[in-house]
């Protein structure tokens, strides 16, 4: 594949190319010199018209722990209110001698739009509500890393799903590695409907004998915008201890973070033993190195 | 004196000729020729009534930018229309009768196509308080509308219908409920959920119908005069059925339908091209369908373009901050000519009579058709095939989303009251 932005088109095995390149880098982190020279000579821009700093973090690194030049592009949003051009942006970006372009958005498309106007090579870093495919990327490996296989694995994934790029792109990815994906929320905070995965408005249903679950987080918007009652949603959809026993005995805890502790999970839970939220990040930085990798080297992304 | 040999007619009343059209003193002086200065050979080519579009938007005054009166009025004959109501949402919206005079006057001095303004229903466009309906009509308005906004206050629409029944001035709608439309930007259902864009649905069209409708009720229960209301660029089955059921009781209402709506479905939206983003929302291919049939049927009215023109960079803009619209007076006919009639065997005459007489009736205006002593504002038509280039538009926006599509029917030659506003024969 030329670009990222999304899993419509990918295959089963180029994800598990990708996958497989990220447990090497993985050792590569683990090494006293954390660097590699793969991309020496080419020059990756984050680009982020939506300010994210745990992202953005990520990616550069992934891309300086493999010798690549990174810049950084950070659009003030009133500066695009004011009709600035992302084409714009991207063609003075372009005509640097950008190689990969990470981009971050608000709107869904927004790298659809981009890969029709630069040359080199799209990474969706987030658009809107639409995709985060890194994100699922790293999701997926930290679960094959603590099970082994998704094949016939049931993931949980509870929240604002309407809303969530990170729900989206794990919909999409999971089953494509053999895992059975149920999500879960409140009616006003759920799609009519996703392909592959199973929609309700019950938590327990949810969880019922799920291998993970993933908890993503309850933006305070949702409650401004009058969708939510804050104490309901906390009686009926926080992930508690209590709840997973609905799940199987050590079903394990995922959180794209960042977390509203005892919103929507239980605080504690975040820390025990369950949790893989300090694996995932940890993990975020090999598998976008070995999404750059692919794509700009890779001759099978 | 100008003589058009050999010319196949088509009007609302059906297909005839080859006819002979003999065209002088701003009329069509007979139809078995005679002398004439100018000759053509109209062998292939048909020959029609001026088109009229009930909504498009010049921007003049204030948003020059993207379009104004001489590029628009310019892409309109181009398009083989000869008149053209331009909506009233401009900056400042037109709400006086001056701001009519103006635009009209400036309009007839360009000389190409005759503008018949709409003007704001309430001042200013704000929904609170109506404008001056009779003065508007004396200053030359066509219809009051707030189109651009939607009419959220039911008492100042039904007191809008009151006041211009008297005038004899129709009042039209963009039936969309905002508060259950809320930031869609696409049609809502399983592919906006997919693509992750925020769905605008199709009841907050149905909806907003339904209530007008009753609001209609009421203003003709209260009027000594029948009062007009028009249901703008209409998209969904469930809206189209609202109006079949309206017009059956016998309820004063009249609806058009865009080029948009009846050959582009929200499937466009996969490639996240904020060209494809316009209000209300490309919908589905059972709506679509619904539409056409509106049109056999006479559900619908007319069509009407809602040519939208904005910049390139404001279209090129995401899909949540790109202003909504698709222009489109220059590939109006020719599109619905080779989607509807040459693609599915939609006839032809009430092809032509969805631009001409539908939309005429809806303002009032005589019929045009194509008989000695007519009024010879007509259109020439080549069913020679060309594709869509955009970058030859007059329009001022210069893309489309039929950008390449191949269409045969396109105007090449536009006469307003016998004279040639515009031509583009071999």
């Amino acid at each position: 594949m030329r670009h990222l932005l999304d899993f419509q088109g990918w295959t089963r095995g180029q994800v598990e190319n990708i996958l497989d390149t990220a447990r090497v880098m993985a050792e590569v982190l683990e090494r006293p010199v954390k660097k590699v020279p793969a991309l020496q000579g080419f020059t990756v821009a984050t680009v982020f018209f939506e300010p994210s700093t745990r992202t953005r973090i990520s990616f550069e690194l992934a891309a300086r722990r493999m010798s690549a030049d990174v810049v950084s592009f950070a659009a003030q949003t009133s500066s695009l209110q004011k009709g600035e051009s992302y084409k714009d942006t991207l063609l003075t970006l372009e005509a640097m001698g950008i190689d990969a372009y990470i981009i971050r958005a608000d709107s869904a498309g927004v790298p659809h739009q981009a890969a029709r106007w630069v040359k080199g090579v799209v990474v969706n870093g987030g658009d809107g509500r639409r995709a985060h495919p890194t994100q699922a990327l790293l999701d997926a490996y930290t679960l094959l890393e603590a099970l082994g296989t998704l094949e016939g694995r049931k993931i949980a994934i509870v929240g604002d799903i309407l809303h969530s790029r990170v729900a989206r792109s794990n919909v999409e990815l999971l089953p494509l590695l053999g895992a059975e994906v149920w999500v879960a929320g409140p009616p006003t905070l759920l799609p009519q409907s996703l392909p592959g995965a199973r929609l309700t408005p019950h938590l327990d249903e949810a969880l019922a004998e799920a291998d993970a679950v993933m908890v993503l987080r309850l933006q305070k918007e949702r409650m401004e915008a009058g969708l939510i009652h804050l104490q309901d949603y906390i009686a009926h959809y926080q992930v508690t201890e209590k709840r997973l026993r609905k799940a199987k005995p050590h079903a394990l805890l995922l959180h794209p973070g960042p977390m509203n502790r005892d919103i929507e999970l239980e605080g504690t839970l975040a820390d025990s033993e369950r949790s893989l939220v300090n694996r995932q990040v940890r993990n975020g930085v090999a598998v976008r190195m070995a999404v750059l990798y692919h794509l700009l080297v890779g001759k099978e992304g | 004196m100008l003589l058009i040999k050999n010319v196949t007619l088509v009007d609302a009343l059906g297909e005839r000729g080859p006819a002979d059209v003999l065209i002088g003193e701003g009329r069509i002086l007979s139809l078995s020729g005679g002398e004439a200065e100018r000759i053509l050979d109209g062998k292939g080519l048909l020959l029609a009534p001026g088109f009229l579009d009930l909504h498009a938007h010049l921007r003049e005054p204030g948003q020059e930018v993207k379009e104004d009166l001489a590029s628009g009025l310019l892409a309109a004959v181009r398009g083989g229309y000869t008149d053209v109501v331009s909506m009233p949402n401009t900056t400042p919206p037109v709400d006086t009768p001056e701001a009519v005079r103006a635009l009209r006057k400036k309009a007839q001095a360009l000389g190409l196509a005759r503008l018949h303004p709409a003007a704001a229903l309430t001042q200013g466009q704000e929904g609170k308080a109506l404008t001056e309906a009779g003065l508007l009509k004396e200053a030359g308005a066509s219809l009051l509308t707030d189109d651009g906004r939607t009419n959220e206050d039911a008492g100042i629409l039904a007191a809008g219908l009151l006041q211009a029944s008297a005038f004899g001035l129709p009042v039209a709608v963009h039936a969309e409920d905002a508060s259950l439309r809320r930031g869609g930007v696409m049609n809502d259902g399983p592919l906006a959920d997919f693509l992750g864009l925020p769905g605008n649905p199709k009841e907050a069209e149905a909806a907003r119908i339904a209530r007008d409708l009753e609001v209609l009720r009421y203003a003709v229960r209260r009027s000594q005069k029948k009062p007009h209301l028009h249901i703008q660029h209409l998209s969904t089955k469930r809206g189209l059925e609202l109006v079949r059921e309206a017009k059956r009781a016998g309820l004063p209402v009249t609806a058009e339908a865009t080029p948009h709506h009846l050959t582009l479905t929200e499937e466009a939206l996969r490639s996240f091209d904020p060209l494809f983003k316009v209000a209300p929302p490309l919908r589905t291919q059972e709506d679509l369908e619904a539409l056409i049939e509106g049109l056999l049927e006479g559900t619908l009215d007319a069509i009407a373009t809602d040519h939208a023109p904005h910049t390139q960079a404001e279209k090129e803009m995401d899909l949540l901050r790109a202003p909504f619209g698709i222009p489109s007076l220059e590939v109006a006919f020719p599109l619905l000519y080779t989607e509807l009639h040459l693609k599915r065997g939609f006839p032809l005459k009430r092809l032509v009579e969805l631009f001409t007489d539908g939309p005429r009736t809806i303002l009032g205006l005589k019929p045009i058709h194509l008989e000695e002593g007519a009024e010879a504002s007509l259109v020439l038509l080549d069913p020679k095939e060309r594709p869509v280039e955009p970058r030859n538009f007059a329009s001022k926006a210069r893309f489309s989303p039929w950008a390449g599509w191949v269409l045969g029917g396109w105007p090449v030659l536009t006469l307003v009251e016998g004279r040639v506003v515009y031509q583009a024969l071999e």
